[in-house]
This record gives C-alpha cells, sequence and structure tokens, in this order.
C-alpha cells in the first residue's frame, strides 16, 4: 500500500472538520424546531453553544485552507476542493446564523398561545436539513448527481415558504392581534428557505469542484457589453 | 547551558568573511530539534555558507573568518574540545547533487560506521540492512548491495547518500539543495522522506525552491545579503510574512 501522503492527510482533516460543523447545523435546525413545535424552551441553549462551536470552527476551517494554499501550491482538483471547502465553511456559517434567528423567533411566538397548528413548517424544516445533509454528503462523496438533486430540491422548499405566507396572512388580516406571532412564522419559514438556497449554494460548489463547470446564475450573460454599448 | 538546550542548534551573532566579503552578518538563529527548518533566500544570499557553518565546512575555504558563537546543544562547536571528527559525525551533510563514492552500495553504507569504528561483522551488516531500511532503499537494493553505487537512478544515489549518513547514527541532517537534480516525482518521494527522517533528526534544508521550504518544514528562515531577515514557522513566513523583504521574496518579486 502506498503511504498516504502528508498533503492528503491534511485535506481529509479539512474534509473532516465541515463534515462535523455540517453535524452541528443539521442538529441545530432540529433544536430550534423542537422549541417551536414542542413549546420547549430547553433546546435553545443547545442551539446557542453549537453556534458558538460552528463560529469556532468557521476560523479553524479558513486556517487551515489558506495554510494549505500558502504552503502546499495545490493545483486541479486539490486546488479545487480547498477553494470549494472555503466556500462551504461559509454557507455553513451563515446556516448557524440561520439557526439562531429561528430560534428566536420561536421564543417569541411561546409568550403566546399557539396560532395554528404547525405542519408546513415542520416539514420545511425536514426538507431543509436533508438538503444540508445531501449538500455535504455530496461533497464528501464528490457526487455531482446528489449535489444537483439538492439544487432541484430547493423548489419544493421556496413553494412551501410561498404557502406559509399565503396562509398566515389570512389569520393576519383577519385578526391584528396574530400579527405579531404570524410575522414569527413567516420568518422562521423565510430562515428555512434560506438554509435550503444555502444548500444550494453548496451543492453549486460541489458541482463545480467536480466537474469544473459553473452552474450558478443560470441566466446571467457570460459577458458584459462593452462600456461604449451600454 | 540551562534553556538553550531546548535548541539543537543556536548561533550567535555569527559572521563570515570570505577574505573582505562579508558573507554572513550578524547571524543568531535558534533550530529546534527533530524538525526539518528549510533556509530560503535567493542566490548569493548566504543560506550554502551558513548550513556549512553547522559542521565547520568552511574551513576547507582558503581566507575565511568566522566570529560569533555556534552552539551545538549548548555547546560551542568552534571551542577547542569539539573533535572534528565527531562534529561531523553528528552534523552530516547531503549535497545537491548524489556523491556516492565509486563503491559497491554496500561499502558506501559501511563506509562510516567502519571509519567510526561503529561496529564491523554481522553487526555492520545489521547496520546497513537499517539504514537502507531508513530510506526505503532496502527492498529494492537488498539483491544488489555489491553493484557499484555510481550505476544508480539519481534519486537511488540521493537516498544511498542520506543512508550513508544514518549509517553513523547523526543528530543533524544538513541539506542542501537535495533534489535540485531529481525531477519533481522522485523530488516529492525525497520530500516524504525527508518528513519521515525528522521524527528522528534535526534537518536543516537549504533551498532556492521556495515550494519546497514551505511544503516541507516547519520553519522558515529568510536569508538575504548575508542577513537573517526573518525566521519563524513556516506557516507564517508564508502566508504573512512580518519583513517587506521576506514578502516580495515569497511572492516572487524581489529584485
Amino acid at each position: 500500500m502506498e503511504k498516504q501522503r502528508q498533503f492528503d492527510k491534511e485535506l481529509d482533516d479539512l474534509k473532516k472538520k465541515l463534515v462535523h460543523m455540517a453535524a452541528l447545523a443539521e442538529t441545530m435546525i432540529d433544536s430550534g424546531l423542537t422549541v417551536l413545535v414542542r413549546r420547549d424552551l430547553g433546546p435553545a441553549a443547545k442551539v446557542r453553544q453549537y453556534e458558538q462551536e460552528v463560529n469556532r470552527l468557521e476560523i479553524e476551517i479558513d486556517e487551515a485552507a489558506l495554510t494549505l494554499l500558502a504552503t502546499q501550491q495545490p493545483v486541479a482538483r486539490d486546488l479545487r476542493f480547498i477553494v470549494a471547502a472555503t466556500k462551504i465553511n461559509g454557507e455553513l456559517e451563515r446556516i448557524g446564523d440561520l439557526c439562531i434567528n429561528i430560534t428566536q423567533n420561536s421564543e417569541t411566538l411561546l409568550k403566546e398561545p399557539p396560532l395554528k397548528p404547525l405542519i408546513d413548517i415542520p416539514h420545511m424544516a425536514d426538507l431543509a436539513r436533508k438538503m444540508v445533509r445531501d449538500s455535504l454528503d455530496a461533497f464528501i462523496a464528490g457526487d455531482p448527481l446528489l449535489a444537483q438533486a439538492v439544487i432541484m430540491a430547493d423548489d419544493r422548499v421556496d413553494a412551501l415558504k410561498d404557502q406559509v405566507l399565503r396562509e398566515v396572512l389570512t389569520y393576519m388580516i383577519a385578526d391584528p392581534r396574530t400579527i405579531e406571532r404570524g410575522l414569527a412564522l413567516i420568518l422562521i419559514s423565510r430562515h428555512l428557505e434560506r438554509i435550503g438556497d444555502h444548500s444550494v449554494n453548496i451543492a453549486e460548489d460541489v458541482i463545480y469542484m467536480t466537474q469544473g463547470r459553473d452552474v450558478r446564475h443560470p441566466k446571467t450573460p457570460k459577458q458584459r457589453p462593452p462600456e461604449s454599448e451600454l | 547551558m540551562n534553556g538553550k538546550m531546548e535548541y539543537k542548534i543556536q548561533t550567535e551573532n555569527l559572521d563570515l568573511w570570505y577574505g573582505n566579503f562579508h558573507a554572513l552578518k550578524g547571524v543568531g538563529i535558534s533550530i529546534k530539534p527533530r524538525m526539518i527548518t528549510a533556509i530560503i533566500g535567493p542566490s548569493g544570499c548566504g543560506k550554502s555558507t551558513l548550513l556549512r557553518c553547522f559542521n565547520r565546512m568552511n574551513e576547507l575555504i582558503p581566507g575565511v573568518r568566522i566570529a560569533g558563537r555556534l552552539l551545538l546543544d549548548g555547546r560551542d562547536i568552534y571551542s577547542s574540545g569539539m573533535g572534528l571528527t565527531q562534529l561531523r559525525k553528528r552534523v552530516g551533510m547531503v549535497f545537491q547533487r548524489p556523491n556516492p563514492f565509486p563503491l559497491s552500495v554496500f561499502d558506501n553504507v559501511a563506509y562510516g560506521p567502519r571509519v567510526h569504528g561503529i561496529c564491523r561483522g554481522a553487526a555492520l551488516e545489521e547496520a546497513v540492512e537499517a539504514a537502507l531500511r531508513a530510506t526505503a532503499l532496502w527492498d529494492t537494493l537488498k539483491d544488489k548491495l555489491h553493484t557499484p553505487a555510481p550505476t544508480l537512478s539519481a534519486e537511488q544515489q540521493q537516498r544511498l547518500c542520506i543512508s550513508r549518513l544514518v549509517a553513523v547514527e547523526p543528530e543533524v541532517l544538513l541539506m542542501d539543495e537535495p533534489c535540485s537534480a531529481l525531477d519533481p516525482i522522485a523530488t516529492e518521494r525525497i520530500e516524504e522522506l525527508m518528513r519521515l527522517l525528522a521524527e528522528r533528526y534535526t534537518i536543516i534544508i537549504v533551498t532556492h525552491n521556495m515550494q519546497q521550504a514551505a511544503r516541507v518544514s516547519r520553519e522558515t528562515g529568510f536569508m538575504l545579503l548575508g542577513e537573517l531577515v526573518e525566521f519563524g514557522p513556516t506557516v507564517g513566513i508564508f502566508k504573512n510574512p512580518s519583513d517587506k523583504r521576506t514578502e516580495d521574496y515569497v511572492t516572487g518579486r524581489y529584485g
């Protein structure tokens, strides 16, 4: 057996840190939803604690990636991997922030009786969490098909967000006393939808990393026309 | 002496002149044991001169004058108590071009132990095998121990030269551009070997291949015009050097 190169070990470490960060993010989504659905303030502390951990990892991962870039002169797939890792790092950190927001909005909701039975939001949370997991699995396995599936799944989360908005609006119009709770629910659905978007960004980075193909902003023209023609 | 033992090699205000040419100017460097330290810098900056000070090889050059202190395990190597043969055994050198003796593979590696009277007979054979294993040559060469060393490939010759050093159980390995005569694949394999050897030996490598310094070393010193401009963790030198001259050099903007 060929001995594993030092550089490959360091790439592996980077990978493991990102997996750990993603696992924390998934748990944070779950815990935030527990606060909301079970009306239990307990897990809120865990979300805040994990967010600190995610922030710490963000710095560690950036530091490690920068060190590898500075000392190992990575090229080709190694270079694409490290650049993808730093971008995914940022996306996961943002997901952590959104989980904090979800938890805060849920805490607001707990001050009053429930506005309505919650169906769509827990469903959105399941989908969003799966998108986070699948995008990271795609990154680890270098699987562009799984990444593509994450991008496709986003439509469903977007649609649910619109549905929550429409439904909650009817409550708010009917009774202004529901506005504060209604807004909290709309914001939570918005945060979950953003988590989906960040997972899509991760999936796009995975496609670039594995295939060298940039699938972001498909409708943007490749080149802006020269100034004179504007 | 106490407090300096955490360093394998230390220089204090080391100056060196070749005749009137001031080649090293007040160099103070502290080399930690069992890791790879790299010295980088443009041609003529004094990096090889500094390396050669560590086992007193500059004395062979006429007109050389040295001032300052150079400590090995806290003891001045220019003091009278330190024998030159003993010093060279403890601090070995690997050169740019592999320089095996025109002898067989076995005799190359056995040379040092014989000279130093370390061992003979079966013990010598064991020592040769261990030294060849240390550089991952044993499996390829165990049936060719009596072929002339100069017929080996360049990479094998360089490994053999490292085996030859390892056979006398040194403490410090000095390497002066050890890969510049090798292709990229052989270079990578020698770099892996260096990482492995650094678990047991203190390695100091001089190179103008900055990428190599970045890849293999834990600490790096940058020299310019005989001065040690900056010395510290390699990551810092290549990520965020503190001296502008270092930054100019590592980003290829020097000169």
